[in-house]
């Protein structure tokens, strides 16, 4: 019998029950880490020694479940899967991971991840490349890969992600499963390792919107070590989920969604937008008014270098405690320069130090107006336009990504893209511009891959834009999937 | 003095040491001989830490822009400002930039010199930012210690409106002092706490600027005035020798040993920080109620206390300087006049005894053993005759030294005979004894009167009342 399949309640239910206990749980999880470690290289760590806790009323005790590598975990080899914290092992715990462990959750592995969060392929991680469960040919995206690819494998039913452009929920679209970033502040960042503090955000990735909102009631909360944190203690996220949507208003964005747009657009590209446009018809037959709205092309063109500009800008500055002088193997060399530099030379992938070096560049006294402030004055204008739309509809739905999983082979993490796609594979990001609540449900299939679509909603909206989604989930069939090898 | 006009500008860094944690950590503040000992991972900036403001060190830096007569912002916020060192764990330091969005901006203090004039130091700036940790060259390697790294840095930043070393150094001790009476810092330059940069130039007149150099990491007050001071000797030279193309805008270091500066390595100024708001720290509002009740925490200030002593109790002003120099000296004083010991005395006693006694035994005044109470136990006792004054002395530094209440040594044994029958009694009998000197007295050797003060004090080992004794001796000589 395979446990690892089912939702956090179902599980609960049998642990309660005496139907299963808590150390068979972990025992499969394991063995199911094991496998997919051999098939899709998704960790860093694997907790072989993992303990079973006594099962309590809380719905997510004795059920193990998977954390990103740049969580800070106490006495667990934490990489953020980089070469310069290759043998770091803390010695406090990230507070959204401690309040799962005091919920007696189980942390069976530490998944890979592009280094430090800072790619979106699963490219880059000192581990290797992590691969797509459903197509090993294929790459997951990323940043949060090994916990996409592990959920989506049935090892555990939810894993820990982080996104600070679409981490969280552009890996959950190509692995098929849910991925939910909530408002910025909901869920502390201490511990959290930072890449762009001002777009970075915890989250989850489930196999349904009932465990996301059922995790993240338990990470949430005002964490007196993260200022940007605030009280949401009346905020009940999986009682909020009533599947009552009928009043609700959504829009989508023409200028993204209107193949009208894209010139020769790919076969691909074409199929994952009719699928959106057949989407969001059975989402009005189910009684939800949905319009068409027009966002101009120009401002949605820029949501890239934005994003480039103030990630990279806030990344150079984050990594600066990255010197090999605290932590991290010493660098060689004469003097703390050379020692600097060394550890960092060797440390480094080449994507991120192209990043620093970005990010260096916009953030230097001559360029800083021109590229670093402009940014911020575009992060604004594009915010300013999604509240906007806020004040008359509930969420904006869009489709993710411009297709399916992309292929490994000849795949090179690019910072933008030359096909005039950008903004179709970017929009995501505007969801940390704004810090708004961001969650991405699969929505069909492409010649047997998943793809996916995402409800953003406004700030502090968690409950409704979780809502929203659970009732759409439930319009469709690919609630607690898991991944299907096509290859 | 040099024939040139020099201009002075100032950054004085107080590190604050009276709040309970540091300004963006939960590690505590407190001076130690222990290296890394009062260290978080917020501190050592590990992986996944986050900055929280100190409230406390907010207020004090309102409560410090204030006394500088400062714009207070309606929000505040912090900047990163960015560069690698061995001291700086995160690779950045929160600090505030630029000037007006800090905690202070602009601003004025008026600052008075010896001879009883005053002038006015105008303000760039105030802000509050974290220290760094402290690294220590040794012979072939450097050590770290973070005890430092976090500690609520204060930096004050002045216009270039000095003008001489003196008054530099009266401007810097004043300071000192209101971050004294604001118990912001102990300001004690031993401990590090207080450390300056100073920028010298020098023209042909206040109408020219010259070159500005700087001078880095000043740590005494004694040394800011040596380094301006040589400074100043040195420009001048180069300009004599119509050499002043060699003063350079550069960074350069005080060497305590030599007595000299010295370019430091690097070109300093080439630095870009690459400041940007610390997104971490959310802007927060300084909310003007908040703010009032801030400045209505703020003590009298030094200048205040010193016009107060003058006036009201009529003190001289080199009393008064000494009384106000330290608060807690300044506070004792005022413990001893709500005791009603008369004011003159009770500045004498302070200005000379203690901060004498303080100076000696290089204590401080918070771990004096005497409080006012016993002094004015000891006062009291001078007042109504039962001890002499020279008694008083000898009982304060015997009670001091035994660390024993004044009390002890003011009993029936020693205390002085002002019974004037007794003393009467006495008298008589040495006058009984001593016809021949009587006569020579009456004769005209009247320096013999000491004489007969000498034999009844002997008489009484020392404990007759040296005033009715007199007062008897020339009742009946004269």
């Amino acid at each position: 019998m395979k446990y690892m399949n089912l939702g956090i309640e179902e599980l609960h239910e049998k642990l309660k029950n005496k139907e299963v206990t808590s150390k068979e749980l972990i025992e499969e999880s394991l063995k199911l880490s094991h496998e997919v470690e051999d098939k899709c290289n998704a960790f860093v760590t694997i907790l072989d020694d993992a303990k079973e806790v006594e099962v309590s009323d809380n719905l997510l005790s004795g059920i193990p479940f998977g954390v990103k590598d740049n969580y800070s975990t106490k006495g667990v080899l934490s990489t953020g899967s980089s070469n310069t914290l290759k043998d770091y092992v803390p010695f406090f715990d990230a507070t959204a991971y401690s309040h799962l462990k005091d919920a007696g959750a189980i942390m069976v592995n530490k998944t890979a991840m592009d280094e430090f969060g800072m790619g979106g392929t699963g490219t880059t991680c000192h581990t290797g490349t992590v691969k797509n469960p459903w197509d090993n040919t294929r790459l997951c995206a990323g940043s949060s890969a090994g916990s996409a690819a592990a959920v989506a494998a049935g090892v555990y039913p939810y894993a820990l992600g982080s996104d600070t452009g679409d981490s969280i929920r552009k890996p959950a679209a190509y692995c098929g499963i849910v991925g939910y970033k909530p408002t910025y502040g909901l869920i502390s960042r201490y511990g959290l390792f930072a890449f762009a503090s001002s777009l970075d955000h915890c989250g989850v990735l489930t196999r349904s919107v009932k465990d996301a909102a059922i995790v993240v009631d338990t990470m949430k909360g005002k964490d007196e070590n993260d200022m940007t944190t605030w009280d949401s203690s009346k905020m009940h996220l999986k009682e909020a989920l009533t599947g009552d949507i009928k009043d609700k208003k959504l829009c989508y964005i023409k200028e993204l969604c209107d193949i009208e747009n894209y010139e020769n657009p790919s076969d691909e590209l074409k199929k994952h937008l009719e699928n959106f446009k057949e989407k969001i018809e059975l989402i009005r037959k189910n009684g939800v008014t949905v319009e068409e709205v027009s966002v101009d092309r120009k401002l949605l063109n820029t949501i890239a270098s934005v994003y480039v500009i103030i990630s990279c800008a806030e990344a150079t500055s984050n990594m600066s405690n990255l010197t090999g002088i605290i932590f991290g193997p010493r660098g060689e060399g004469n003097t703390w320069e050379e020692q600097i530099k060394d550890h960092r030379t060797k440390g480094f992938s080449t994507l991120i130090k192209r990043r620093f070096v970005i990010g260096s560049y916009v953030l230097q006294k001559e360029n800083q107006e021109r590229y670093f402030k402009n940014a911020g004055r575009v992060r604004r204008l594009l915010v300013d336009t999604w509240k906007e739309l806020y004040k008359t509809y509930d969420a904006v739905i869009l489709p993710v990504g411009t297709g399916t999983a992309k292929h490994i082979d000849g795949t090179l993490d690019v910072l933008s893209d030359s096909q005039n796609l950008g903004a179709l594979e970017e929009h995501l990001q505007v969801g940390n511009f704004g810090g708004f609540p961001s969650i991405t449900i699969p929505d069909g299939f492409i010649d047997g891959l998943p793809v996916a679509l995402n409800i953003t909603g406004n700030n502090y909206d968690d409950e409704n834009v979780l809502n929203i989604a659970y009732a759409i989930e439930s319009m469709m069939d690919y609630k607690n999937q898991i991944a299907k090898e096509v290859k | 003095m040099s024939k040139y006009y020099v201009t002075i500008g100032l950054e004085m860094h107080c590190e604050g040491s009276t709040t309970n944690s540091k300004v963006f950590s939960k590690s505590r503040v407190k001076y130690s001989e222990v290296a890394n000992e009062n260290i978080s991972a917020v501190d050592m900036g590990f992986p996944g830490i986050l900055p929280v403001v100190n409230k406390e060190a907010v207020k004090q830096a309102v409560k410090m822009a204030t006394v500088l007569h400062t714009r207070i912002p309606e929000y505040m916020y912090f900047e990163r400002k960015n560069y690698y060192y061995p001291d700086l764990p995160k690779g950045y330091q929160i600090t505030q930039n630029p000037p007006e969005e800090c905690v202070g901006n602009g601003g004025y203090i008026d600052i008075e010199r010896e001879d009883g004039t005053t002038f006015r130091v105008e303000i760039d700036n105030f802000h509050l930012e974290e220290d760094a940790a402290q690294l220590t060259h040794l012979y072939d390697t450097s050590i770290i210690n973070y005890n430092r790294a976090g500690v609520p840095l204060f930096e004050l930043v002045t216009k270039p409106c000095l003008h001489s070393a003196e008054d530099a150094v009266s401007f810097l001790e004043y300071v000192r002092s209101i971050y004294k009476y604001l118990d912001i810092s102990e300001a004690d330059s031993k401990k590090g706490q207080i450390r300056c940069d100073v920028n010298v130039s020098i023209s042909d007149s206040e109408n020219s600027l010259g070159t500005k150099v700087e001078t880095k990491n000043v740590n005494s007050f004694s040394a800011v005035r040596d380094c301006i001071n040589y400074e100043i000797k040195r420009q001048s030279k180069l300009k004599d020798e119509g050499r002043y193309d060699e003063v350079v805008q550069q960074t350069r270091r005080w060497d305590e040993e030599s007595g000299t500066t010295m370019p430091m390595r690097g070109k300093v100024d080439a630095e870009d920080y690459k400041y940007f708001v610390d997104p971490n720290i959310p802007r927060f509002k300084l909310d003007s109620e908040w703010v009032k009740e801030i400045q209505s925490t703020i003590p009298e200030l030094p200048y205040e206390r010193k016009a107060k002593y003058i006036n009201e109790f009529g003190l001289s002003e080199y009393d008064a300087t000494v009384l106000i120099k330290e608060k807690g000296i300044s506070d004792y004083f005022e413990e001893c006049l709500k005791l009603d010991i008369d004011a003159k005395q009770a500045a004498n006693w302070v200005s000379v005894n203690i901060v004498g006694y303080l100076n000696k035994y290089e204590e401080t005044i918070d771990d004096f053993y005497l409080t006012p109470v016993m002094l004015s136990d000891i006062i009291n006792n001078v007042s109504n005759g039962t001890i002499s004054s020279k008694q008083a002395k000898e009982i304060f530094f015997k009670a001091l030294e035994e660390k024993k209440e004044p009390k002890n040594y003011i009993s029936k044994d020693n205390a002085q005979l002002s019974d004037r029958g007794e003393l009467e009694k006495i008298i008589d009998e040495i006058l009984a004894n001593n016809e021949t000197q009587i006569q020579e007295y009456k004769n005209g050797k009247t320096n013999l009167f000491d004489y007969f003060v000498g034999q009844v004090m002997k008489n009484t080992r020392g404990k007759a009342n040296p005033v009715i004794t007199k007062e008897i001796l020339r009742e009946k000589l004269d």
